[in-house]
């Protein structure tokens, strides 16, 4: 259980996805405009990458290492990570509408994003079992929502700022994302 | 690397691809979602600019309302009268004539007109200038800011601000309500596109405040309301009110208005026209006669010269 702990404080946290890793930089960037829009994005995630890293894991351990082929693990894990967003966004659609309502058009966007592929990676390199894979993609994807929500916060007060000509737009995101990352270093002395 | 091992790599891919495929081929069978038809035509003829002015979550929202018969076939107050008529003919009804309306800005207080309290030189944005003291710059604390918060919100560019008055383009205007919901000061309200009088202030204040801050300001006099004859003005907290169901535009309160302040929207525009001309020919007519007379006078100081050697 405190390993388990562990694991998901570290990667929610001491090695955000975003702030230390610098994995989905493109929607931690692109959709972090508002509030609202950041918090649906990061559901979609965390729903997405919980799925995979559990979907990965099991693929992995229970065919890939009796059949030797673990050496095609990103290409596997690629084809099957679209695959099965594909597969969750039409169960959805029929069997939960409401869901797929909420969720949007964000669930389609995340699906090829280098985070969730990177989860699935790390979770084989650091040879987790089962168990602590589902929770390090949980872990992972609830740290991605927390930066791109303060983000977007932080952005939507920004709006109101009168920055020089030069920092206008994305500059100034990034200046910012890059402060947070510093405040988030601050957590890598917890663990 | 040996032969073996990218022919085994090729087919371990190909077999993934392709049961993913067959995969994902049967589930679109299985899961596939009966979508209405009428909703997608009706969505093609919507704007698409989901701009929300109908009331619902942008035009998938509309499209499926109206499909289902639940909202009118004319909600959409974007559309033109021709993609209202096309939405009609899908859904086998016919389109019920809706009013266009436009946005307008109840206020006419340009920089020249309206005197400023103090120099703001914050944000650019109304509902930030609308939290200071004494509610903005203007001195006028009804009057319009100018800081632009409804051009931002315009999805359509159909607002601009002028001489600092947020001003509607009428043709442009889409009466998506946008803007309306953007003013801090409530001076944007939509009014039918034919409506011809309108009136240009929206200030709650006494006619000697008024006078005092703003030469275009409505004093409350009631004049216009006395003057009409079809009681469609009433003055409610000190500015006068058009009831444009009663309204027939004949523009009486607008010529009896001694501030000038109810204006006759294409009517008013068409007899300055006809004056400027007018104006014009009479000028052009003066100046020919000058020009004549010059003329004249200089063929006959000509002459003289041409005497002059002669004798």
């Amino acid at each position: 259980m405190g390993n388990l702990l562990i694991i998901a404080i570290g990667s929610a946290l001491v090695s955000n996805v975003v702030l230390s890793q610098f994995l989905g930089i493109c929607p931690f960037l692109g959709v972090s405009k508002k509030v609202e829009t950041a918090a649906g994005m990061g559901v979609a995630v965390i729903f997405v990458i919980t799925l995979a890293s559990t979907i990965t894991i099991l693929l992995y351990d229970f065919i890939m290492v009796p059949l030797n082929i673990e050496y095609l693990q990103t290409i596997v894990f690629i084809l099957v990570i679209a695959a099965l967003v594909q597969f969750v966004e039409m169960f959805l659609k029929k069997s939960m509408p409401s869901l797929y309502n909420a969720l949007g058009v964000y669930l389609p966007l995340i699906t090829t994003n280098c985070a969730v592929l990177g989860v699935a990676l790390t979770n084989v390199q650091k040879s987790y079992n089962i168990i602590e894979s589902i929770v390090n993609g949980f872990a992972t994807a609830v740290g991605f929502t927390i930066s791109i929500v303060i983000l977007a916060g932080i952005r939507e007060k920004m709006e109101y700022n009168d920055f020089p000509a030069a920092f206008k737009g994305s500059p100034i995101v990034l200046i910012t994302a890059s402060l947070m990352a510093i405040a988030f270093f601050g957590f890598s002395g917890i663990i | 690397m040996s032969v073996q091992a990218i022919i085994i790599a090729t087919v371990v891919i190909a077999a993934v691809g392709l049961f993913i495929g067959i995969f994902l081929g049967v589930a679109g069978v299985k899961f596939e979602v009966e979508v209405d038809e009428k909703a997608v035509a009706v969505r093609e003829e919507l704007p698409g600019a989901n701009c929300g002015g109908c009331g619902f979550a942008g035009c998938d929202g509309l499209a499926a309302a109206i499909a289902a018969g639940t909202a009118p076939v004319n909600g959409c107050p974007v559309c033109s009268e021709e993609a209202c008529n096309k939405i009609a003919a899908i859904m086998g009804v016919e389109a019920g004539s809706g009013e266009k309306m436009v946005a307008f800005v109840k206020c006419a207080g340009t920089c020249e007109k309206a005197k400023e309290k103090y120099q703001y030189s914050g944000v650019q944005d109304c509902n930030m200038a609308a939290a200071l003291p004494g509610a903005g710059s203007k001195a006028c604390s009804y009057g319009c800011m100018g800081y632009g918060s409804c051009v931002a919100a315009c999805p359509f560019d159909a607002i601009h601000v002028v001489d600092g008055v947020a001003v509607v383009d009428p043709v442009e205007c889409k009466a998506c309500s946008k803007c309306i919901a953007a003013c801090p000061k409530k001076l944007i309200e939509l009014v039918p596109y034919k409506a011809e009088c309108r009136v240009e202030c929206s200030s709650h204040d006494k006619g000697k405040d008024v006078m005092a801050v703003c030469s275009v300001g409505c004093i409350g006099c009631g004049i216009c309301a006395k003057q009409c004859p079809k009681e469609a003005i009433t003055m409610e907290n000190n500015v006068a009110h058009i009831d444009y169901e009663k309204c027939i535009s004949c523009g009486i309160c607008a010529a009896k208005c001694p501030k000038g302040i109810i204006t006759m929207n294409a009517k008013a525009q068409k007899i300055k026209e006809i004056d400027a001309k007018k104006k014009a020919e009479a000028a052009a007519k003066a100046k020919e006669a000058a020009a004549a007379k010059a003329a004249a006078a200089k063929a006959e100081a000509a002459a003289k010269a041409e005497e002059k050697p002669e004798a």
